[in-house]
């Protein structure tokens, strides 16, 4: 595994302890920070995120993150909320995002057989051959937790099922994107994790 | 498949331990229950958070006695994927939206105590402690029907009628409470064999089944529960 540095972006939303375990878990340093120095510095750059877009966004825009961003060249990971950050815009609250991913997070459809947020185990199928995924078994389950997910697109390398297919991983450029949480995702989550500390930039 | 209740008055060592072990069996998810927190108007001792969330890598649920945005902060913080409120919502259920502003209804569980009663379902509060248990004056449809209009993301519905006696889920009453949650559903109280499991999915279509008794006094192993889920077609993350 890479010993380079890994830079986990403070978007100030509740639960990054968790992100900062699993990695200690990997024996695997990561440093959570809003340093726009640090971040540009750093081997890899997760964006996570919990809570809202609005208010993410804004503290990316007070943190004078968003060109910064915009800018990285090394492999970056969004997780969850962070994943939608990345796109165009979110449905949520109609926010406009970090355009860097094309898409638009749109509320998932649902109803009392097909509760929303979309909580809990969901088998993912990869559609595109990714270094992220390399080693995890076809159907494995992840960890969900949301109630907006990107569309299908040309970007997604996976997907998932709620009311319709939805995209669980994406991939454009340097940047990649996951709807569940690796963090909390037992085996197959900490295999994705540990891939992406090792992917190729 | 929800995993694991547990109660209170347990050592941090037993946690830690217990916790490692449900996650390597296969548990989807852990709940841990301070059942005395709100009846004595304290909150939960919460050194045990941190270390629970450093060693388990499946999501987990803190509940008990959670009174404000900054208790449920703290656990957030320390690593908890949700928080659960039960007596706290009942007494202040602002409390609810105020909750699901700050961190999203994804983290923002409410747990209800359901019981029938005069043929029809009522909610109690402050069943951590025989004592103190009272009907919260209210019917439980209504009550969940509020909850989810302000914000909660999941319900754990805990029938006491069930609870204890190990004679199945109340499976007539979740159906009830399924027609009438548009958020995911958790059935608890009640499991007694595996075939108890695979009831409430089918008959209630719950989106979890919690168990508490049953894993802790290792009846049932939570591999061989999901295996015999599989094999009943029931949709789940299979065991290892």
């Amino acid at each position: 595994m890479s010993s380079g540095s890994i830079a986990i972006i403070d978007s100030g939303g509740a639960n990054i302890a968790s992100l900062l375990y699993a990695f200690k878990r990997l024996h695997t340093d990561a440093t959570l920070t809003t340093d726009a120095g640090l971040i540009k510095a750093a081997d890899r750059v997760i964006l996570p995120g919990v809570g809202a877009a609005r208010d993410a966004m804004r503290r990316l825009r007070d943190s004078r993150l968003i060109d910064v961003i915009r800018e990285l060249t090394q492999p970056v990971l969004g997780i969850c909320l962070g994943m939608h950050l990345l796109a165009d815009a979110s449905e949520e609250e109609d926010v406009e995002c970090l355009g860097i991913i094309p898409g638009t997070a749109r509320k998932l459809p649902g109803d009392t057989s097909c509760p929303v947020p979309n909580m809990g185990w969901c088998p993912v199928s990869q559609t595109a051959d990714h270094e992220l995924l390399s080693d995890i078994g076809a159907g494995a389950y992840f960890y969900f937790l949301h109630s907006y997910a990107l569309p299908v697109s040309e970007c997604t390398i996976a997907q998932a099922h709620h009311a319709e297919p939805f995209s669980a991983v994406v991939g454009h450029r340097n940047f990649v994107a996951a709807q569940f949480h690796p963090e909390r995702s037992a085996a197959a989550g900490s295999k994705l994790l540990q891939n992406f500390v090792g992917i190729h930039s | 498949m929800k995993g694991v209740k547990f109660r209170n008055h347990r050592v941090v060592g037993d946690i830690i331990e217990l916790a490692q072990r449900y996650c390597a069996e296969g548990a989807d998810e852990l709940v841990f229950y301070d059942i005395t927190a709100s009846p004595d108007g304290r909150s939960v001792d919460r050194a045990w958070v941190d270390r629970v969330a450093a060693i388990i890598d499946i999501p987990f649920c803190v509940a008990g006695g959670i009174r404000s945005v900054a208790d449920a902060e703290d656990v957030l913080n320390k690593g908890a994927d949700k928080i659960s409120i039960n007596s706290p919502a009942l007494e202040t259920p602002q409390l609810i939206n105020q909750l699901a502003r700050r961190f999203g209804s994804q983290c923002v569980v409410l747990g209800v105590d359901s019981r029938q009663q005069n043929g029809g379902y009522h909610v109690y509060q402050y069943t951590g402690d025989p004592d103190k248990t009272a009907a919260a004056d209210r019917h439980t449809v209504d009550w969940i029907v509020e909850a989810q209009d302000r914000g909660v993301g999941e319900i754990v519905l805990n029938c006491m009628n069930q609870d204890g006696v190990r004679q199945g889920y109340d499976n007539q009453q979740l159906r009830l409470m399924r027609d009438n949650s548009h958020v995911p559903l958790i059935a608890s109280g009640g499991a007694g064999v595996m075939s108890d499991f695979v009831e409430t999915f089918k008959v209630a279509n719950v989106d979890g089944a919690l168990a508490a008794s049953v894993f802790h006094s290792a009846e049932i192993n939570i591999a061989d529960l999901k295996r015999y889920l599989i094999d009943n077609s029931v949709d789940i993350r299979p065991a290892g």
